[in-house]
């Protein structure tokens, strides 16, 4: 009688048998919702840095307007990491012995840069231009969320192509007068009463939504 | 066969995850990035001594030249002065900021008389170098914001020692009116 199994028989079995589970489970974790949890957008992750700066305490307590330190962020496709003589312009005289600013005393002392770890990141295939968006009047509070709450800083979108497309399919509703740009909170803006300003502003601007979702406008 | 089977089931895999990368971290330098390329390991390098930037020339002609006063002058120097001065140096000039009600040093108020004689060149002379406690201000304030401030801080000590003959008639009669209120009541 001849043999009904090869040799490799049980190999490809168990090769099956893993790429089946391997299967299941990468269904399940598309199924559960994976692509869409913070596990991967990282929203609301705080991440360690050399110094525990808090934008609460900085923008939320102080009152400094976003532009202070994030300088470039109307003129360039980055906002700024602002330098550390921005830092020392008030910690030259305030907390100047705290140990939770020595790395920013070395940093001035020996001219290397902190070493800051990005929070709000886009991945490398996307062109992302900060002046634009701030001159036509999207808020740093749409993207960037209440960092005049967070006394660490954190991912407040996730970030996702689906969700930059939300906003340009229909820009309108998002757009605030420009000269308000880094107002924090929002709730008083009547909706209802500014509905037509944001549709306004769109043709002011002469933003086109049709062209708005076009590949190369992001994928460059 | 058996292990070979392994071994290329393992290579599959390692690049399907190679994969899940997706691009996002491409091997080029980011703005305030590492670079292994120069000897600091900063990919945003200080211009070596001695470069003239494209724009220095205007950049010098905007800090020497004062701008004719307007209203866009003004409302930019407003703008400006409100993100850069105010946190010291408060919305009206007086000097009780958020930063000196913390401890900072308190600056002199921007209405006492040596500056409202100060010419509007000091103003920017100050942003440009700094004065005193004062870091400069030369990397975050343009030349030309530099003036609209100047011109903005003009504004702020009018608006506290303006001569009433100065105003217009009806602005006047305003003024008249609200001083007899004050006084009837």
């Amino acid at each position: 009688m001849p043999q009904i199994f090869t040799a490799s028989a049980d190999t490809w079995l168990r090769a099956g048998v893993l790429l089946a589970a391997l299967g299941v489970l990468v269904t399940g974790l598309l199924w559960g919702g994976a692509i869409g949890s913070s596990y991967i957008t990282a929203v609301g992750w705080v991440r360690d840095q050399p110094v525990p700066f808090s934008h609460k305490h900085h923008v939320g307590d102080v009152g400094i307007d976003c532009r202070y330190c994030h300088t470039t962020v109307e003129t360039g496709p980055h906002a700024g990491f602002p330098a550390t003589h921005t830092c020392m312009t008030c910690h030259s005289q305030l907390w100047t012995s705290a140990p939770a600013l020595a790395p920013v005393r070395e940093s001035l002392a020996t001219g290397t840069p902190i070493r800051w770890q990005r929070v709000a990141r886009l991945p490398d295939y996307v062109y992302f231009n900060h002046s634009i968006h701030v001159a036509r009047g999207v808020p740093c509070v749409t993207c960037h969320g209440r960092v005049d709450q967070m006394p660490l800083m954190m991912r407040a979108q996730p970030f996702q192509m689906r969700w930059c497309l939300d906003c340009h399919r229909d820009p309108g509703p998002h757009l605030r007068p420009p000269d308000q740009i880094t107002r924090m909170d929002w709730r008083a803006w009547d909706r209802e009463g500014h509905a037509d300003y944001g549709p306004n502003q769109a043709a002011l601007f002469g933003i086109k939504p049709e062209r708005m979702t076009d590949c190369t406008l992001c994928h460059r | 066969m058996r292990y070979l089977l392994l071994l290329a089931l393992c290579a599959v895999l390692i690049i399907l995850l190679v994969g899940c990368d997706e691009m996002t971290h491409q091997p080029r330098y980011q703005a305030a990035g590492p670079g292994r390329l120069f000897p600091d390991g900063k990919a945003m390098q200080a211009p070596p001594a001695g470069a003239v930037a494209q724009d220095d020339r205007a950049r010098a002609a905007a800090l020497a030249r004062r701008p004719a006063m307007s209203a866009a002058l003004l409302a930019r120097g407003r703008q400006r002065y409100d993100i850069y001065c105010s946190p010291c140096h408060d919305v009206a000039g007086t000097g009780h900021g958020a930063v000196p009600a913390r401890g900072f040093p308190a600056p002199p108020s921007l209405h006492e008389p040596r500056l409202v004689q100060a010419p509007s060149r000091y103003f920017v002379e100050v942003i440009t170098s700094g004065h005193g406690v004062m870091y400069s201000y030369a990397d975050r304030v343009a030349p030309a914001d530099r003036w609209a401030i100047a011109a903005y801080i003009r504004a702020l000590q009018l608006s506290r020692d303006a001569p009433a003959d100065a105003l217009e008639a009806t602005d006047r009669a305003k003024l008249d009116g609200a001083r007899l209120d004050g006084g009837a009541s």
